[in-house]
């Protein structure tokens, strides 16, 4: 069917420039579902885009009740989106749980469409209302729409036959259909995709495409809907374009690394959230070699990995906090054998189980420091959902090169929030050179490359190579067990100094925005949004700011205190109780301030607008 | 073919030049001396050797074999062990460990291998004390022991190491002891010949700690009375004059005497391969019983199983045989994309 049908002309089609929507239901309502077709609709069309995918720690609390709401936000754009939207435009509550977890991020005057069928008197109790909203005028302050989703849904589902229970399992594809006519999208997307999900259950299809079809002419028809918007795509650099979130995104990365690299990656991992979606698609990619052990525990997880890496593959392990903290022991150990390892955090609220599906970035200390001893190891994370492919390959690049663990701190919000990704070429890839040592003629499992202070990487199986590794402290340049106090100092500080020699691999911070002035923002990690669009409004007010954003944390880029030096004020906003900030204040010896949100959801660019006003005005 | 190239290898080739840091009169020696003995008879280059430990006196058993060495943490050996093998099925990876390091703080990880069935042949060396620590039990010492930690005697219950791999799916389950050189190293040829995890227990003796914690087995004297060898298609004969024989009752096991109306039709005729899994555990609890003796030799050997490490690889075939080799461009490139013209 045709899917542009034309409209009557009575009806207004206003282009606008950008949008904010948020479809809210339960658990099972399939809001992430929709949230994601939406979202890849308005990619492929070519807006710019931010999406805040926001749900339960519980499977399947009970239906109705206000834990059990899931979300999905996206904010898309005919120029640059920064950020998944401070509020909504479109607000889609398919119960009045959702409605009353949701409401107050409704911008005033906001489309508010809700299911009508699920405003009961049982409904209501389960939300916790003793009033029925749709009925005592304290939605007026907005375009209100009660449609019958799930009685519409039924009608529309009548003649395949199936049960009340399947199709009422439909009604979010009618929600998205509404969606589609209110911005003028295409469902072909959307279409292919039913079609490929349910291939082997034709009903399904059905029942999904005609629920979404229903939905789209139901606005056409019912001229519920006065006025249409239209978002024209943005001007994003020429290239090609995909939707990547950014657990695919540091995935796709590992792969593109053994690529370059040459050798297969192996990954240990034990399932947590929000990290598992990487074990999901690594698991997927077996065509380029790639082992996936889903190991016993996090322990083992670590401890394959260093293994793998032992014998010449790339050991790889994923995880979140509760089992980052489990690795401890084992990341001292990839530190003392000095072998290359990748280590991803995506970080989530905590302490202990905390939020597991809410972000937070609060795990910083515990990368930079959180082992025994003196046990330094790069950190990276990546600014983007797209940036985590990039930092996934510089991750691989640095442990193979400097033959050192390296950790990697993504966050749930980047983890799962997508944006669209500028596809590289192959040829855009650095090279990961390996060398694997032959010569056994004077080899010492420990003597080091003068430049990198890596030493050699001695695979098993080369002979005449037989060497003896562990834990215990080595005489330098022989890796022979040695306990004399100067040997230990010694290699102390050499594997400090091969931390710190990365620096020559990293590159200087640039400040965007202005190059000195009265304020500088410095952020890591997923703040990148909010933080760039604050920085445009405050700028336009006339007020001189920077913002580095690093994606280097251990070892800091080195012209990063000079840059300090150049501002009156620094600021630093993260997710957590003022790491980062700890760092720079200790490091540096500058007076910055630290701007602080541990609320499990990403900043708004307005709250850190409001920092900056309270900072300079 | 690599054997037929292999230069002839010695004892001496699997010696390292460190001094070896092992209290005098260790049963580790014992155990060292014997693997260095078969190494070289196993055909395998020495190159493709690789030991690896966790923590503990036995964990410093690769520093003294001239292969690939891996000294890892405490209890962690078989995870570390599982990603090498997993990723290099090439090597020949044993594995050598503890009561404390195997059963204790890595008893998770120990279980895990043996369902795996990864092919890693693994020394447990069972002292049923913590020696390095300095003198508390293990999970296999015995109830009411009294230690540095437990001097009104411990508490624990102990695991019976070979009912537990047996209970993990163990395919190949054996046990000797430090002192019986000639059938300890009949038994690591046996399990270097194993297809998958082969879990030996050697009876070791700590001579600081908790010396003679296995002499009723290796005291000449007691020896036969104490001790039954298994071997595969024979009946199961022990004492001095080897008039004692182990019959199966029903489900149980039962000593008789030889000549009593018994002859040796009547006996249990080993069978390693017996697919019944009760049938190894209840070998791995006979001596439990008063008036049994203890079994050596390999309780276990099950063969046909699939190993991890070949199915791993067996699964990257056969999706690479369907898909191709992957192909980075289309990854790249991989589901819905769109392209902004320059203008």
């Amino acid at each position: 069917m045709s899917t542009t049908a034309i409209r009557p002309p009575q009806r207004k089609r206003e282009v606008i420039e950008q949008a904010v929507i948020r479809f809210a239901g339960d658990s099972g309502d399939g809001m992430q579902i929709t949230g994601s077709q939406f979202t890849n609709t308005v990619a492929l069309y070519g807006n710019d885009l931010a999406t805040f995918p926001d749900y339960p720690a519980e499977i399947r609390a009970p239906a109705g009740t206000l834990p059990g709401v899931s979300g999905f936000q996206v904010h898309f754009s005919s120029s640059d989106v920064y950020t998944p939207g401070d509020s909504v435009d479109v607000l889609i509550a398919m119960n009045p749980a959702a409605l009353k977890m949701n409401l107050a991020d409704l911008k005033p005057n906001g489309i508010l469409i809700v299911n009508l069928d699920d405003f009961g008197e049982t409904d209501l109790r389960k939300a916790q209302m003793t009033v029925n909203p749709l009925e005592d005028h304290s939605l007026d302050g907005y375009r209100l729409f009660p449609v019958e989703l799930t009685k519409l849904t039924r009608a529309a589902l009548k003649e395949l036959g199936l049960d009340n229970k399947s199709v009422d399992r439909c009604k979010n594809f009618f929600a998205l259909g509404m969606c589609y006519w209110l911005y003028n999208r295409s469902m072909e997307t959307t279409l292919r995709w039913i079609e490929s999900k349910f291939k082997s259950k034709p009903t399904i299809v059905n029942a999904n495409r005609m629920a979404m079809q229903a939905g789209y002419s139901y606005c056409e028809a019912t001229e519920a809907f006065q006025i249409s918007y239209e978002i024209p795509p943005a001007k994003l650099s020429p290239g090609v374009y995909r939707n990547i979130s950014g657990n695919v995104a540091l995935a796709m990365g590992l792969v593109a690394a053994s690529v370059k690299a040459g050798i297969p990656i192996f990954l240990g991992s034990y399932p947590i959230t929000p990290a598992s979606d990487i074990l999901h698609e690594l698991s997927n990619y077996k065509d380029f070699g790639v082992i996936t052990f889903q190991a016993e525990d996090e322990i083992a997880a670590i401890t394959s990995a260093i293994g793998a890496s032992y014998a010449g593959a790339l050991g790889v392990t994923t995880t979140s906090g509760p089992g980052m903290a489990l690795k401890t022991e084992a990341l001292g150990l990839a530190v003392a054998v000095e072998l290359p390892l990748v280590v991803c955090n995506i970080q989530r609220g905590g302490p202990s189980t905390g939020l597991p599906t809410k972000t937070e970035q609060a795990d910083l200390l515990q990368a930079l420091y959180g082992r025994n001893s003196e046990a330094p190891i790069p950190v990276l994370a990546p600014s983007s959902s797209g940036d985590c492919f990039w930092i996934a390959v510089e991750a691989c690049r640095i442990a193979i090169k400097y033959m050192v663990p390296v950790i990697i701190l993504s966050d749930g919000y980047l983890a799962n929030g997508a944006e669209p990704w500028p596809v590289p070429s192959v040829e855009d890839l650095p090279e990961i050179p390996v060398h694997f040592e032959t010569n056994p003629e004077n080899f010492q499992p420990y003597r080091r490359n003068p430049e990198t202070l890596a030493r050699p990487w001695a695979i098993p199986g080369t002979p005449g190579l037989e060497h003896r590794i562990g834990g215990l402290e080595k005489q330098d340049v022989t890796g022979n067990i040695n306990y004399e106090p100067l040997n230990h100092e010694r290699m102390v500080r050499l594997r400090a100094e091969k931390v710190a020699a990365i620096v020559q691999d990293v590159p200087d911070a640039v400040a965007e925005g202005d190059d000195s002035g009265d304020l500088l923002i410095v952020g890591w990690g997923s703040t990148r949004g909010p933080i760039t669009a604050a920085l445009q409004t405050q700028r336009a007010k006339g007020h001189r700011i920077g913002h580095v954003h690093l994606r280097h944390l251990n070892p800091l880029p080195k012209n990063l205190g000079e840059i300090l030096g150049r501002y009156d004020k620094i600021l630093v906003p993260e997710m957590n109780m003022g790491q980062l900030v700890m760092v720079l204040r200790a490091k540096y010896l500058v007076d910055a301030q630290g701007y602080n949100k541990i609320q499990g959801k990403p900043f708004k660019q307005s709250e850190i607008e409001r920092k900056i006003d309270e900072l300079l005005d | 073919m690599t054997t037929a190239t292999l230069p002839v290898q010695t004892k001496k080739d699997f010696q390292t030049d460190q001094e070896i840091r092992w209290c005098p009169g260790c049963g580790d020696y014992a155990i060292l001396s014997a693997v260095q003995s078969v190494f070289p008879e196993l055909g395998i280059p020495r190159e493709k050797f690789v030991v690896i430990s966790g923590i503990g006196c036995s964990s410093r058993f690769p520093y003294y074999m001239n292969t690939f060495g891996f000294h890892t943490i405490h209890g962690r050996a078989p995870a570390v062990a599982t990603g090498l093998k997993v990723a290099r099925p090439d090597l020949e990876v044993w594995v050598a460990t503890g009561d404390g390091d195997s059963l204790s703080i890595g008893g998770n990880h120990t279980i895990h291998m043996l369902r795996r069935n990864v092919g890693l042949k693994v020394l447990m060396f069972n002292n049923r004390i913590y020696g390095l620590t300095k003198g508390q039990f293990s999970p296999t010492s015995e109830a009411g022991k009294k230690t540095k930690s437990t001097p009104f005697g411990s508490l624990d219950r102990p695991f019976h190491p070979l009912s537990l791999a047996i209970g993990a799916e163990a395919t190949f389950v054996a046990r000797s002891v430090d002192v019986f050189q000639q059938h300890l190293k009949d038994t690591l040829k046996k399990a270097a010949a194993h297809k998958g995890s082969a879990y030996i227990e050697i009876l070791q003796n700590c001579n600081i700690f908790n010396d003679h914690a296995w002499e009723t087995i290796t005291e000449k004297d007691a020896r036969s009375e104490h001790v039954v060898q298994l071997e595969h298609g024979k009946p199961l004969i022990f004492g001095k004059n080897r008039d004692k024989g182990i019959r199966l009752n029903a489900l149980e096991l039962e000593v008789v005497s030889l000549g009593n109306g018994f002859d040796e039709k009547d006996l249990l005729v080993h069978d390693e391969h017996d697919p019944r899994p009760a049938y190894a555990y209840l070998l791995s609890q006979m001596e439990l019983r008063p008036g049994f003796p203890t079994p050596i030799g390999v309780l276990r050997s099950w063969e046909n199983i699939p190993c991890y490490e070949d199915v791993v690889a067996a699964q990257i075939q056969d999706v690479q045989a369907r898909r191709g080799k992957g192909d980075l461009a289309k990854l790249l490139r991989a589901g819905d994309t769109w392209e902004v013209e320059s203008l």
